[in-house]
């Protein structure tokens, strides 16, 4: 990024977290730098799924920001992962999603890594017939791929490149972890893959995804089913450090609600001819009948009535996110619990009923903002901090992703 | 009835499913399927995996209707249009009661600023029931080549 464009996104931030200067969605240069700073920095990035890679030598390749990357089952057990980029050339090491290998060789000349990473061999190391080859003073041992430090919470894997990254459970907090620790609590199966391709930054979506004030407003069916409606019970809990938050829905304790009356969010002529769709089962005992957590940077997770699913974005572009949807059922699900989960998942993903606006909503603000680089988003609901809260008619934990990533910017 | 004769039921059928979806008459969309039907929409690489889920999956027409009732009335999208084009189908077997059949197609979509895209390319995995001389889906599962989707899919496929 060049100074002048430091000097006009560092001049635009306001004092305090009200305010985000629209810059900071559309510099490409930013992307860079948060590459370096950010995805590469003391952030804990979401790789997998450990119900993935049961078996020694199982790996499936991911992305830490834009960079590719393996994450792989050792022979001891262990999970590693490293940079999917060879040491000689800079070719991907592993070219499709997921498979099992006793060893990874680079396509483009035969460079042989093993499981964790370290280069083992290289093609005519000697040369051929005593001629070529490498000098003497390259020694395979003496090269490794960038590897990150593996955390693991109730089987969900985060890697970091940093050492400065605190513990996850100091990272993303208590409540946090408490949430995570529930909704995994039981071994995850994967039931569906897809992506959605988002027009726009990808701090948009982190946005989206912590703000509860959005969701019965933009989302019609969610008020209109008493899915999630603000004045329903429950709040949004934001770790110290702001980078994560969980945010509960509970059931209505009571049919009457007139806190809706008149708004387009709420449709009363629309009833469902197959209500099934909405029979729930509540699984954990907890009536919590919605619930989103996130983990800073790229990383959220979902219980929707019966709805498990892991949301992570990969930015592409400056205007470009990749949107992995992994859909979730328990690996022990009885088979009309797994039907509710399929059933219920037409709430969820690109053309879920209560998110597919989120697919598009994100663009709007890139069109709008498209000519305002002196203009800035406003985030006042629920005053100006980033604690938790017993409202869910507040900005707080978009506030704290804004927190944490000034933090780490430096902005 | 002959194959030739099947294949064509089958082309009509794929027509006016294709025109209903593109002219907007998204209401009729439910009709071309029995009551207890089977809709989904998938991705190749989902159903090699073995993922049992798709994004849209409805076992019965009623959830077709609600789905057309929400699009109408809660859904937010920008106005868009697609184009089907569909390709010629193939009966893979028949049990007497129900044909199975597969069918590509691609489609554009188009949006209200003029922007076209290749919005999918795909096939269709059909399970079809002759009822009182009309051909119903009893199963239609929406196969994707990729499973990438750009923005939102509302409107069915």
């Amino acid at each position: 990024m060049d100074q002048a464009t430091i000097a006009r996104v560092h001049g635009q931030w306001p004092k305090g977290l009200t305010q985000v200067p629209f810059p900071v969605y559309q510099d490409p240069a930013l992307l860079e730098q948060e590459q370096r700073l950010l995805f590469e920095g003391p952030v804990w990035n979401y790789l997998c799924i450990e119900s993935e890679i049961p078996n020694v030598g199982d790996w499936r390749t991911t992305f830490v920001g834009r960079m590719p990357v393996v994450v792989v089952r050792t022979e001891t057990g262990d999970i590693a992962a490293f940079e999917n980029r060879c040491l000689h050339r800079g070719a991907l090491i592993c070219l499709d999603n997921a498979g099992n290998a006793r060893d990874f060789t680079c396509v483009y000349h035969a460079w042989r890594y093993d499981l964790s990473g370290n280069l083992k061999s290289i093609a005519f190391r000697k040369g051929v017939n005593g001629k070529g080859g490498m000098p003497d003073s390259f020694h395979p041992e003496d090269h490794t791929t960038r590897k990150l430090r593996i955390a693991t919470i109730s089987g969900i894997v985060f890697g970091t490149f940093s050492d400065q990254t605190p513990t996850i459970e100091d990272f993303i907090g208590p409540d946090v972890a408490a949430a995570l620790r529930l909704t995994a609590s039981r071994k995850l199966q994967v039931i569906g893959r897809f992506t959605e391709v988002l027009p726009n930054n990808w701090k948009l979506y982190a946005e989206n995804v912590r703000d509860t004030y959005h969701a019965s407003l933009l989302h019609v069916f969610f008020a209109t089913f008493r899915i999630n409606r603000l004045s329903q019970g429950g709040g949004v809990n934001v770790s110290a450090n702001g980078a994560c938050h969980v945010s509960t829905t509970l059931a209505p304790t009571q049919e009457a609600d007139d806190s809706y009356d008149g708004m387009r969010s709420v449709d009363d002529g629309l009833k469902l001819s197959d209500p099934s769709m909405l029979d729930a089962e509540d699984e954990h005992g907890d009536r919590v009948r919605q619930q989103i957590l996130s983990v800073f940077p790229s990383f959220a997770m979902q219980r929707t009535y019966n709805v498990m699913a892991i949301r992570q974005f990969v930015p592409r572009g400056v205007d470009r996110t990749d949107l992995n949807w992994i859909y979730l059922g328990y690996a022990d699900d009885t088979p009309a619990l797994r039907r509710r989960r399929l059933k219920q998942l037409n709430l969820a993903g690109p053309a879920g009923f209560v998110s597919m606006e989120d697919g598009c909503i994100g663009n709007f603000v890139e069109r709008g903002a498209v000519a305002a680089p002196q203009g800035v988003s406003l985030l006042e609901m629920g005053g100006d901090g980033t604690e938790s809260q017993e409202t869910r008619a507040t900005e707080t934990a978009i506030r704290g992703f804004w927190k944490m990533w000034r933090a780490i910017m430096g902005q | 009835m002959s194959d030739a004769e099947m294949l064509f039921r089958i082309a009509s059928l794929n027509a006016a499913y294709a025109a209903a979806i593109d002219d907007d008459r998204l209401e009729e969309w439910p009709d071309f399927f029995i009551d207890d039907c089977l809709y989904k929409i998938t991705s190749a690489e989902n159903l090699r995996d073995g993922n049992e889920a798709g994004i849209v999956y409805a076992d019965s027409r009623a959830m077709l209707a609600d789905r057309v009732l929400a699009l109408r009335r809660a859904n937010i999208y920008e106005r868009q249009a697609y184009r089907h084009i569909i390709g010629a189908s193939r009966l893979t077997a028949s049990d007497g009661t129900d044909i199975s059949a597969e069918t590509p197609f691609l489609v554009v979509r188009t949006m209200r600023d003029g922007q076209l895209d290749l919005f999918v390319a795909g096939r269709y995995r059909d399970r079809l029931r002759d009822g009182a001389g009309k051909l119903r889906f009893v199963e239609r599962v929406v196969i994707c080549d990729s499973s990438h989707f750009d923005t939102l899919v509302a409107i069915p496929l």
